[in-house]
């Protein structure tokens, strides 16, 4: 059944005629093109679908359209802000943290959560945030050091 | 020339076959420079055009594109394989653009696979630059009328060396266009000694499109009116289709059914509600009764084995057997495993009438190129196979049915069709790395030193099993290889998985080693010194118990040290490593690993210090946790929830060293580092519990049941 469901992608406003148990995921990369989170596992498995709704991490392939009416979504696309890359996205880059790229959108999303609840985490913390999101390239020590550039960074005041 | 049709090309490498090493008789089409690099080369150079156009070309704008039939799938080549231009052709590195995988404008490539694409592409591009750099140091010497001797070259121009005000640029030499004129002789490479750009961590050239999202995967792949296919899969492998009922799905607001026999796809503008057609139909099968799971499997494929290869072999094994003091013998078993990469396969085909074109996650475009015009009874002009980035592949996108279904669709119903794998059609289809079997039986004299190696492998392969200690009598059996079984013995397809075969043997004969260095008594890294003579091997070694702060002591220490060694793809590479063991529990913490290989030239460090690290990452995996269960052709291993893999929380310490060897040219760098990692483990956990685990994975389950032999 047809239902209107607005929501914001990346700042955007959008308004969608839908069957509200369609999921997110498909949503945001088919109806709405937005290609950065990927389909890994489709059962919240793997964390590459990971997007935040309003501000916490969320697995898109485990949410309805439905669920999200009225939130305010960003997916990777949205991470950067006026052209200026992320602190994350930075030190993804800087560290190589990512081989292939098919799970990257889903780690910096996931890291930005984290981040975004505490720019204190120990290396230990980080590693704990970050497991259910996988990786099979094996990128994952660069991935944490990346993510301890990109806090110490912004324990410093860089956005 | 060879490369010019496929016919000939076919012809080519099936008399090779044949001659079994390169004397080609009555060859009628022969391409000196062709023939020249098949010699040096090997036979998958053989098809690789010789024109140095076919690789690059220089635009007015003095910028250079690269051509290559390679992909990217994570492995760095995108960024490393300019480096090797750059550097012959005198260029700045980011002048230079890169078209990977387009069937219409790279040159004709096997395949992205063997850690080849910088030890053997990468010779054929550096010669296609040196010859356009000779060429455009002619062209130079015309236009600014002197001697091309006074010519020097640097950063796109042929400067005057006298006056260096008098200059051209390459682009205004080219301005884009193909450079008819060739070399008589092609000038000689580099040497070592004079690069600039090889030997350079330069970033990674996708990064900025990675970390945004704008990397574009075949999935990711959008044409007007595309549908989303999503096609009927048997429950089991051997099960036959009896009924499909599709009126339910039929009900369904925009769903398109093509029923081709037990082809039955479901197509919508949306995958999701493609997904819920196919939920729709309701089906019976016919399945298979073998008998045969991941638990009977090792018998059944014992029962009756393929004729034996012999890898290599000296000496007299009864004469080895009358030496020896003490005989070990054991056999070594490890169960089937998934490439799992995070990117399903996934396909976009479009037809227009007369050109079908595939963007596809695979690894050999070419191949599928052939595949899909053969099939689809096309001419191989009509089909152009274009790869975007690959999430990740680990030698499982070779076979690439999924391109075929989506051109297969595209075809017959005259629109775009995205054809995306879920995540239990990638288990379910994956060419896994074979279940195998190696029985060793080796023998040491009074003295400690070996004095017989009878190795026999069963399925894995040859790669890894060459003999590389000093053993009198040995002999190296290879029983089937990955490649080239037909049907009977595996119940799904198997295929190469990284570092194929190499992992088996390396595992087998690392723990072998030290279960009889155990018995000497002697310090396992001190029995496989005392056993070499090869140079590169020692100082592999040696490389890695520096690193590793390695303190001679007879295993089992309960300190936990493991060590493994071996050659894989042309790179020598040694692993030590530390464990901790739970007795209650069986389960097994890698603390830390430390890796040292020896690969030649380095062309970019840090990428393969990456390579590196993923290959000991992800080879925690098939060590620890990672086999495929089944039952009678169905998989019970559909998703990550049962399926194992390493993640953040397994990580141990890893170090790597990189051996300098700049007088070798680059060796293989994609693969090497995961050969080892069930040697060193297994080692490791031997030295911590004195417990022989003598199956991969190693499960807590199984070192339990190894400790109870203890």
């Amino acid at each position: 059944m047809l239902e209107t469901i607005r929501f914001k992608v990346n700042s955007r406003p959008v308004r969608l005629e839908v069957d509200g148990g369609r999921t997110l995921l498909w949503v945001l990369r088919t109806d709405l093109g937005i290609t950065g989170p990927k389909y890994g596992c489709g059962e919240g498995l793997c964390g590459a679908c990971t997007v935040l709704a309003d501000n916490e991490a969320v697995l898109s392939c485990q949410k309805t359209i439905k669920e999200v009416d009225g939130s305010e979504i960003t997916t990777i696309e949205g991470l950067a802000q006026n052209g200026k890359l992320h602190p994350l996205q930075e030190a993804f880059i800087e560290h190589a943290g990512f081989q292939c790229g098919y799970c990257t959108p889903g780690m910096i999303i996931r890291a930005y959560s984290l981040l975004m609840e505490n720019l204190n985490l120990s290396r230990e913390d980080i590693i704990d945030g970050m497991d259910e999101n996988l990786c099979r390239c094996g990128a994952h020590t660069r991935i944490v050091t990346a993510i301890e550039t990109a806090s110490r960074r912004m324990k410093g005041g860089v956005k | 020339m060879i490369s010019s049709s496929k016919m000939n090309r076919r012809q080519f490498l099936k008399r090779l076959g044949v001659l079994g090493g390169g004397i080609i008789i009555g060859f009628n089409t022969f391409d000196r420079h062709a023939w020249a690099r098949m010699q040096r080369t090997g036979f998958l150079g053989a098809g690789i055009p010789t024109d140095y156009n076919a690789f690059l070309r220089i635009g007015a704008d003095n910028r250079v594109v690269l051509y290559t039939g390679k992909i990217e799938m994570g492995q760095g080549t995108m960024t490393s394989l300019p480096q090797l231009l750059a550097e012959e052709l005198y260029v700045n590195v980011d002048a230079v653009d890169i078209v990977m995988g387009d069937t219409d404008l790279c040159p004709w490539d096997a395949g992205t696979f063997g850690s080849l694409s910088i030890r053997h592409f990468g010779i054929f591009l550096r010669e296609a630059a040196v010859e356009a750099r000779g060429v455009l140091q002619e062209l130079a010497a015309d236009r600014l009328k002197i001697p091309g001797g006074r010519l020097t070259a640097e950063n796109g121009y042929m400067f005057d060396r006298s006056k260096p005000a008098r200059r051209i640029s390459y682009g205004e030499l080219t301005e884009g266009h193909i450079i008819e004129k060739h070399l008589k002789d092609l000038p000689p490479l580099k040497s070592p000694s004079g690069f600039e750009t090889i030997g350079k961590s330069i970033p990674r050239r996708d990064a900025i499109e990675k970390v945004t999202g704008a990397a574009e995967f075949s999935g990711d792949i959008r044409r007007e009116g595309m549908l989303y296919a999503k096609i009927l899969r048997p429950p089991a492998h051997g099960a036959k289709l009896i009924k499909a009922d599709t009126a339910e799905a039929k009900k369904i607001d925009g769903l398109q059914i093509v029923e081709e026999g037990d082809f039955i796809a479901v197509l919508h503008k949306y995958p999701d509600v493609a997904e819920q057609g196919l939920s729709q139909i309701n089906t019976q099968f016919d399945r298979l009764k073998t008998g045969v799971n991941d638990r009977t499997i090792f018998d059944h494929l014992m029962k009756s084995t393929p004729a034996p290869e012999i890898a290599s072999q000296a000496g007299n094994l009864k004469t080895g057997e009358k030496q020896a003091a003490t005989i070990i013998e054991k056999t070594y078993l490890n169960s089937y495993v998934s490439h799992a990469p995070m990117e399903p396969h996934a396909a976009v085909a479009d037809f227009n009438g007369k050109k079908l074109t595939v963007w596809a996650s695979t690894q050999t475009p070419f191949r599928v190129k052939d595949m899909i015009a053969d099939r689809l009874g096309l001419s191989a002009d009509s089909v152009r196979v274009i790869t975007p980035y690959l999430g990740g592949a680990f030698g499982g996108k070779s076979a690439s049915q999924q391109a075929l279904e989506a051109a297969r669709l595209a075809k017959s119903l005259k629109k775009p069709v995205q054809v995306a794998w879920s995540r239990a059609e990638e288990f379910f289809f994956d060419t896994f790395r074979p279940a195998a079997i190696v029985k060793i039986k080796s023998g040491l004299d009074s003295a400690g030193k070996m004095t017989l190696w009878d190795y026999n492998v069963y399925y894995a392969g040859m790669r890894g099993c060459e003999q590389f200690y000093e053993i009198p009598h040995h002999k190296e059996a290879v029983h089937g290889r990955w490649r080239g079984l037909s049907g009977g013995y595996h119940p799904f397809a198997v295929g190469p998985w990284r570092a194929p075969a190499n992992n088996t043997n390396t595992y087998a004969r690392d723990l072998q080693l030290n279960l009889m260095a155990a018995k000497t008594g002697a310090d396992p890294l001190q029995f496989r010194l005392v056993h070499l003579k090869d140079k590169r091997m020692i100082s592999v070694l040696q490389a890695a118990a520096e690193k590793f702060n390695w303190q001679p002591i007879k295993t089992p220490s309960g300190r936990g040290y493991g060590i493994a060694c071996g050659i894989d793809a042309g790179t020598y590479v040694a692993f030590m490593a530390e464990v901790e063991v739970d007795k209650g529990s069986g389960s097994v913490a890698v603390k830390r690993v430390v890796c040292a290989q020896d690969m030649g030239v380095v062309v970019n460090p840090d990428g393969a210090a990456t390579q590196m690290e993923g290959c000991i990452t992800m080879g925690l995996g098939y060590a620890l946790s990672e086999e495929v269960r089944f039952s009678d052709g169905a998989l019970l291993d559909l998703n990550f929830d049962t399926y194992s893999i390493p993640t953040f929380s397994w990580l141990p310490t890893i170090e790597t060293v990189i051996l300098e060897n700049p007088n070798l040219a680059p060796q293989g760098g994609g693969e090497p580092a995961i050969i080892g990692m069930g040697g060193v483990i297994a080692t490791a956990i031997y030295d911590a519990v004195g417990a022989a685990v003598l199956q991969l994975p190693m499960t807590p389950e199984r070192v339990k049941a190894a400790l109870q032999k203890v």
